[in-house]
């Protein structure tokens, strides 16, 4: 290795102790990352910041906050209006968690285009998946703790789809709750995980996708790999050193990903119902249904899937399937072309209808649903699963065009 | 590795079990009493039970009339499929036809179903969910084409003397 390890002073002390410089160089200074990385590579680095944003944030909420049923939502209301700069720290962490999935959405659709799933990254993926998904469990259960009208009856319809399970499913649900109904018992545990649990299972799984990320080395905008194409000293001839390049190129992607975060935290900070919505501001009354419920926007895709099937236990597997399907992702694009440039009209053509039905989905799940709505949910449902069997069924013998040698 | 499994999993088991409903939240699962004597024709009341809206409704003659009328829409009219004690598995899913006493949560989802007690041309009342749109009839059951798979639930219950009844307990009457 380098001479570096024989150094003097209290790096090499350190060094000689704790592989500090071997860490920094494998992970920042010598990782030589692909040069073209375009503007949708801004979006794992913005979700770790975000990830950071949340822990800071959410501390210093639970300083102020009573997971218990009858002071929960009064704590809430005592930190946006008496605790000093309290409703900073709320918002903060109210906007970050859709922020969150702004990102990850995106991250995710990143993927997508440039076949980042594809061999040798499938663990990438994966990891990436169950960050995902732990990443709805925090959200999910961090909306039950204002105690508000549509954290108590938008968990009680999620932890009833669990009562669809054949046999074990009343037993289930009556597990998860600890009582007959929602009450202070699910509140409580619910704290326990949204603070402690989940975010540490989330820390854990990040840090095995960026360890995996960093032993095969990023993909790019042109899916080549960067790593056949060596100078003498076996740097990648088209690989720049994350830092000080993407570094800095990041920073720029932080700034602006700021502004307009900032807006959204103090000008709009409920995003016209959607990423506060209205019937929260009234407590929890498990006497009274809200007219209309529905999930944060961020699980409105998946939620319009459920009701679109009319049979509950299918709507349950329709819904789980929807996420359970991505898991699979490495394996159902058989195609050896990595990006979305140089892959066929037909993959073109399956991505819009995946975004198309996506977004659609999106919109329908916060609306009340009607009769015309349940029609396209249906449709954008198969839509949606349809990407997948399309994607299956063309990318066997794909028409690509060819790939170059190094990155344009 | 057998071992250490087996030892691992009786570990868990206390882990797992803290979640179950605590003793007092069983206690506070008890039956509970509720006085009928006031109740107006056509009137809902909820009583608590279980942290579950329980309704008391007394239905008139003409509620009770629909309930011939809607036959053909529901989708289980003999509740076969759903939940209710044996005295209650009947046309008008309770012990005394004029008070039906049934769980306020949607079989669907769980959500709190509203009282729909006005008779119109297009809904011949009874109980609508506002989250997803389930059906029931005056006697909770559910209509064909609707996300609910069953008619609403039925508790326990008995009437302690005209005027009072138990919820929670199938009692000897």
């Amino acid at each position: 290795m380098s001479e570096k390890q024989t150094g003097t002073g209290l790096l090499g002390w350190i060094d000689a102790r704790f592989p500090l410089t071997k860490m920094y160089e494998e992970h920042l200074g010598k990782y030589y990352a692909p040069k073209n990385f375009n503007f949708w590579y801004f979006f794992g680095s913005l979700a770790l910041l975000v990830l950071v944003l949340q822990i800071v944030t959410g501390i210093f909420l639970t300083m102020h906050y009573k997971p218990d049923g009858d002071l929960a939502f009064a704590s809430v209301e005592y930190i946006m209006r008496d605790v000093d700069w309290g409703w900073l720290i709320r918002y903060l962490h109210s906007t970050g968690a859709s922020a969150f999935f702004v990102v990850v959405y995106l991250h995710m659709f990143r993927a997508l285009i440039y076949g980042s799933y594809q061999r040798p990254r499938e663990l990438i993926w994966i990891f990436g998946m169950f960050i995902f998904l732990a990443l709805m469990a925090e959200a999910f259960m961090g909306y039950l703790l204002p105690w508000g009208q549509m954290s108590y009856w938008g968990a009680q319809v999620i932890i009833s789809l669990f009562g669809a399970i054949p046999i074990v499913g009343d037993e289930l649900t009556l597990w998860i709750r600890g009582d007959f109904v929602i009450s202070d018992a699910t509140l409580n545990r619910f704290f326990a995980l949204h603070v402690i649990a989940v975010p540490l299972v989330l820390l854990m799984l990040v840090v095995m996708h960026i360890i995996a990320l960093h032993e095969v080395g990023s993909n790019n905008p042109d899916g080549v790999d960067i790593k056949k194409n060596k100078d003498e000293n076996g740097i990648p001839l088209d690989g720049i050193p994350f830092h000080p390049y993407y570094t800095v190129k990041d920073i720029v992607g932080v700034v602006v990903f700021l502004i307009l975060f900032s807006v959204v935290v103090f000008f709009m900070p409920e995003m016209g119902g959607y990423f506060l919505e209205y019937a929260n501001f009234v407590p929890a009354d498990q006497f009274k249904t809200p007219e209309h419920i529905a999930p944060v926007w961020y699980f409105t895709p998946f939620y319009a899937i459920l009701r679109a099937v009319p049979d509950k236990l299918m709507g349950v597997i329709a819904m789980f399937a929807a996420i359970a399907v991505l898991f699979f992702m490495p394996w159902i694009d058989r195609g050896k072309v990595r990006s979305v440039r140089y892959r066929s009209g037909a993959f073109k053509l399956l991505l819009v209808m995946l975004v198309v039905s996506f977004i659609g989905l999106g919109y329908l799940g916060a609306l009340p649903a009607t009769e015309t709505r349940t029609l396209f949910a249906r449709l954008f449902s198969v839509g949606y699963f349809g990407f997948f069997v399309g994607l299956w069924w063309i990318s066997k013998n794909e028409n690509t065009k060819p790939v170059p040698e190094r990155v344009q | 590795m057998v071992v250490g499994a087996v030892g691992m999993a009786a570990v868990a088991v206390p882990f797992l079990k803290t979640w179950s409903p605590s003793a007092r939240a069983k206690t506070a699962g008890a039956p509970v009493e509720a006085n009928i004597g006031k109740l107006q024709p056509g009137q809902l009341i909820i009583v608590k039970w279980r942290g579950k809206p329980v309704w008391v409704v007394r239905r008139d003659e003409k509620a009770l009339g629909t309930l011939e009328k809607v036959v053909d829409e529901l989708r289980d009219v003999e509740s076969d499929e759903s939940l209710q004690p044996e005295y209650a598995k009947n046309w008008h899913r309770s012990r005394k036809k004029e008070f039906l006493i049934m769980e306020g949560i949607c079989t669907h989802l769980g959500c709190s179903p509203t009282y729909r007690p006005e008779i119109t041309s297009d809904f011949q009342g009874g109980f609508f969910c506002p989250c997803h749109g389930s059906k029931f009839d005056f006697a909770g059951r559910v209509y064909q084409g609707v996300p609910a798979p069953t008619n609403l639930t039925i508790p326990p219950h008995y009437f302690v003397s005209d005027d009072v009844i138990l919820i929670g307990e199938d009692g000897v009457a």
